[in-house]
């Protein structure tokens, strides 16, 4: 069980961490800045589990990876959106945080609505109604699969040591 | 008989090492070069130190690593994330660049060829398609693996189509039409897509309006932008010092999700308005809005031909008293052409901010940000809420040519109203 956070369509990647944080050392020190310009407690409010549910386009703009990773890094279980920008997309599958398109659910939820999701079956469910989920490419769910791209390159890296034995 | 292939295809095809593609594919791809700036290179470093068993890269040939985003560095933080990239640069001898331009300027000058499959760690990596090279933007973990691989996964995109007929009227300019297409197709109009410049008005567009089209087209959620590398391209190749990989056509039954017929004499001067880049408008119908700054630079409209435009506005006029008028030239090499040509000369005796070639106000993070209220119109690629410094600012983008007459005016104006 996660709240919902929910926003509108088209939030770019600035929304999500502005420029002038990205050349902060680490994630940790950006996170906390997550949302700044649309919610400026999110990052204090969100917690382990809770969800960003959002209209179409989500993650439009930059190839900023610190997007979906300071979201990971709150921890955000999901981004359930209407649709996403490709990068974003394909960044947030690439360090392993789930997002999942889902064409009804932002029209039928509120901002701190509890939701649960189950993930293998594509349904996420909020006050006892199912939403059915968009699943993910089989390419694409076996990157997620594995944790994330940088797994499945150490996967790759044990699998040549092993060979080399 | 393989089946007919569009631009995207064939490079997909090509760097893949099969005979052909269709869109929806997975293919697994050979990366010709990558691209990477101080926006996110720290944190590729960190990982690459931190996370992998094995780092090693695949073939050090292909990175080229562009300071171009906060230069000069801006506080401690910033100057140890360079620091980072400089030494880690230096001592895996990869090209590097140092305030030296605008990455992707720089690449188009020095590096991308006709046929290449490019990834560059920046969005705007779609520019390269002007010179018919297919550029994209990755994030850090992809561009990571790419590095030690030298592979990726690319999903075969399908191709919008925009045929091009007659020319532009005197006083607008490629970067009224990509906003007008933009405008036309919206924020997320070719997500997941290509995005195919044709047609014979094409012939009509010099490289640095090409390179300003296919820029802009990250702003449609465009996965890449292309156009064929015809005489006019590989003349710029040629004057550059390379030769084509290789130079694709589409072919003429080629399948397209989407072809639009665009008349460029019917194209006018556009504004985009706040906060997003599909909010266009004619920019007659924002005259008169107040600004604060003007910014005429950026990898999509800091080349010497904007520059030009800038001068003819300028001369003989001056800056308005409340304006502030940052110009900043793409690169050191198109400074030191207006040097040449005197347009700094120009700038100066206007009153204008003249800096050194980087990113800018563009991104809103070192140089040049804009206060709480305040109003900026720019040649830079996003006018986005906060794109430019406080989060209740706001950005109007238009030409090199609104912008500079904006600025002398002190509200938003087109060049043939001063």
């Amino acid at each position: 069980m996660g709240r919902v956070f929910r926003f509108h369509k088209d939030v770019d990647t600035d929304q999500i961490i502005a420029s002038q944080y990205l050349l902060y050392p680490n994630i940790e020190e950006m996170k906390v800045h997550t949302f700044e310009s649309l919610d400026k407690t999110f990052a204090e409010r969100v917690k382990l589990g809770d969800f960003v549910v959002a209209d179409e386009n989500f993650g439009c703009g930059s190839s900023r990876e610190q997007a979906p990773s300071v979201l990971k890094a709150l921890g955000v279980k999901a981004v359930i959106a209407k649709s996403f920008a490709r990068i974003f997309y394909r960044n947030a599958i690439n360090i392993g945080l789930p997002v999942i398109v889902c064409k009804d659910l932002y029209d039928h939820v509120q901002d701190g609505d509890e939701m649960e999701l189950d993930m293998s079956a594509g349904i996420a469910v909020v006050d006892g109604v199912e939403y059915a989920c968009t699943k993910l490419p089989e390419y694409m769910q076996g990157i997620l699969d594995q944790g994330g791209l940088i797994a499945s390159l150490n996967a790759a890296a044990d699998d040549e040591k092993e060979d080399a034995r | 008989m393989t089946r007919p292939m569009t631009m995207a295809e064939k490079i997909i095809a090509a760097a893949a090492g099969v005979d052909e593609v269709r869109p929806g594919d997975i293919h697994t791809v050979e990366v010709d070069q990558l691209m990477s700036n101080d926006g996110t290179t720290h944190l590729t470093i960190d990982m690459y130190q931190k996370q992998l068993k094995n780092p090693h890269i695949a073939d050090v040939s292909k990175l080229v690593w562009i300071v171009d985003h906060n230069v000069p560095c801006d506080s401690p933080k910033t100057a140890a994330s360079h620091k980072k990239m400089r030494d880690f640069a230096k001592e895996n001898g990869i090209t590097f660049y140092e305030g030296q331009g605008v990455c992707h300027q720089i690449m188009m000058e020095n590096h991308v060829r006709p046929g290449e499959l490019i990834f560059g760690a920046d969005s705007h990596t779609c520019a390269y398609g002007a010179l018919g090279a297919f550029g994209t933007g990755v994030g850090c973990t992809d561009y990571l693996y790419a590095m030690v691989t030298g592979k990726s996964w690319v999903l075969v995109p399908e191709t919008l189509k925009f045929n091009l007929h007659g020319k532009l009227r005197e006083g607008v300019y490629a970067r009224d039409l990509i906003l007008t297409i933009i405008g036309q197709i919206g924020a997320n109009g070719a997500n997941y897509k290509a995005m195919e410049f044709g047609g014979e008005g094409l012939k009509t567009l010099n490289m640095s309006d090409r390179i300003c089209i296919c820029n802009l087209c990250v702003e449609a959620g465009a996965k890449t932008a292309l156009m064929e590398a015809d005489e006019v391209a590989l003349a710029y190749l040629k004057e550059h010092g390379r030769e084509p990989k290789h130079v694709f056509t589409s072919d003429e039954d080629a399948e397209y999700a989407q072809v639009y017929e665009i008349d460029l004499g019917s194209i006018e001067p556009i504004v985009a308005k706040p906060h997003f880049v599909d909010n266009v408008v004619p920019a007659t119908e924002c005259l008169g809005v107040k600004i604060d700054e003007a910014f005429a630079g950026s990898c999509n409209n800091g080349r010497i031909e904007d520059l030009r435009v800038v001068a003819d506005i300028l001369k003989g006029r001056k800056v308005h008293p409340l304006v502030r008028f940052l110009i900043v030239p793409a690169s050191n090499a198109v400074y030191q052409q207006a040097l040449q040509e005197g347009l700094m000369d120009i700038f100066m005796e206007a009153g204008a901010i003249v800096m050194n070639a980087n990113c800018s106000v563009c991104w809103g993070s070192c140089q040049g940000v804009i206060g709480e209220e305040e109003v900026l119109i720019s040649t830079g690629t996003r006018n986005f809420k906060g794109r430019a410094g406080h989060p209740d600012s706001f950005v109007y983008l238009a030409s090199a040519a609104t912008v500079a007459a904006s600025a002398v005016a002190g509200c938003i104006t087109t060049a043939d109203r001063l």
